[in-house]
C-alpha cells in the first residue's frame, strides 16, 4: 500500500468561542472484508476502525468506524475553543498501527 | 395480442401509477439495524427531534456517498445503512468543544435508507432516516 499520509485542514488562528471547521483525510484502502480476489478468496478486512481528535488532552470527537466508510476516509467536524493549543489527530488501523498528526491553533 | 389505442393508453397509465406508489423505506428497518439501534439506546424509547441527516437523493456511485449529521445537544450519533451487508457505518462521540455535527463519506450497497440515531445530553434518543437511491452499488465483489 502507498505510504499512509494523514492530511488535516484547520485554521491557524481563531477567535475565542468562534466555531470553525476541521477537515481530515487519510489515504487508506479501507478493505471491507466483503470483496473477493480473482481466486474467489475473501480479501481480509483492514480498515481504520477509530478516529480521534483531541485538543490539549480533551477529546473533541471520537468516531468508531465500520467497513461502510469509503476508501480514504474523510471526516469533517466543527468545534470551538477558548484557549490556544494543539489539536491532535489519531487514526487507529485494524493491524494495530496508529497514524498521528497535529495542528497548533492560536487565539487571535 | 392486439391492443386498441385506448387500451394501450390505459395500460400505460396503470403501469405509471404502480411505479409511483410510495415506498416507505424509512420505517422498514431490518432486524440487524434494529439490533444495532437497541444496543445503542439500551432499549430506550426513540423520539423525533432536531436531528438533521443530510444525504443525496440519488448517489451515482455507492462507493462514496457524502452524508452529514447535525444535532445540537447530542453527545453521540449512530449512523446505520440499512441495506448494507452489515448495517453499521459509524458512531460519532462529541466532546464539549465539538459542535455536534460531522460529515463523512460512506459506502452503500444499493438503494436503501440511511438511519441516524442521536443520544442527547439528557439521555433521550432521537432518530432520523433518509432514503438514498444508488445507481452503482459500492461493495465490490
Amino acid at each position: 500500500m502507498a505510504k499512509i499520509k494523514p492530511r488535516v485542514k484547520a485554521p491557524k488562528s481563531v477567535a475565542a468561542g468562534e466555531v470553525f471547521t476541521v477537515k481530515t483525510l487519510i489515504n487508506h484502502k479501507m478493505e471491507s472484508g466483503q470483496r473477493k480476489d480473482k481466486a474467489g478468496e475473501k480479501i481480509p478486512r483492514q480498515i481504520i476502525n477509530k478516529f480521534e481528535a483531541i485538543f490539549n488532552g480533551t477529546p473533541v470527537l471520537t468516531a468508531d468506524l465500520d467497513p461502510a466508510i469509503s476508501t480514504n476516509p474523510f471526516i469533517e467536524f466543527s468545534m470551538k475553543i477558548s484557549e490556544a493549543g494543539d489539536l491532535a489527530f489519531k487514526w487507529h488501523d485494524d493491524d494495530g498501527s496508529v497514524y498521528e498528526t497535529s495542528k497548533s491553533i492560536a487565539i487571535g | 395480442m392486439n391492443l386498441s389505442r385506448r387500451q394501450a393508453l390505459a395500460l400505460g397509465g396503470a403501469v405509471i401509477t404502480v411505479s409511483l406508489l410510495p415506498v416507505d423505506l424509512a420505517h422498514a428497518a431490518s432486524d440487524q439495524s434494529n439490533e444495532a439501534i437497541a444496543a445503542f439506546t439500551g432499549g430506550a424509547d426513540i423520539g423525533e427531534g432536531n436531528l438533521e441527516l443530510t444525504t443525496p437523493e440519488i448517489a451515482e456511485n455507492g462507493n462514496t456517498v457524502p452524508i452529514a449529521v447535525s444535532a445540537s445537544g447530542a453527545v453521540s450519533v449512530l449512523i446505520l445503512a440499512d441495506g448494507n451487508p452489515s448495517p453499521g457505518v459509524a458512531t460519532f462521540h462529541f466532546g464539549e468543544m465539538a459542535e455536534a455535527s460531522a460529515s463523512t463519506r460512506i459506502r452503500l450497497a444499493g438503494t436503501q435508507s440511511v438511519i441516524a440515531v442521536a443520544k442527547m445530553a439528557d439521555g433521550s434518543f432521537i432518530q432520523a432516516a433518509r432514503s438514498v437511491k444508488v445507481t452503482i452499488g459500492g461493495c465490490g465483489g
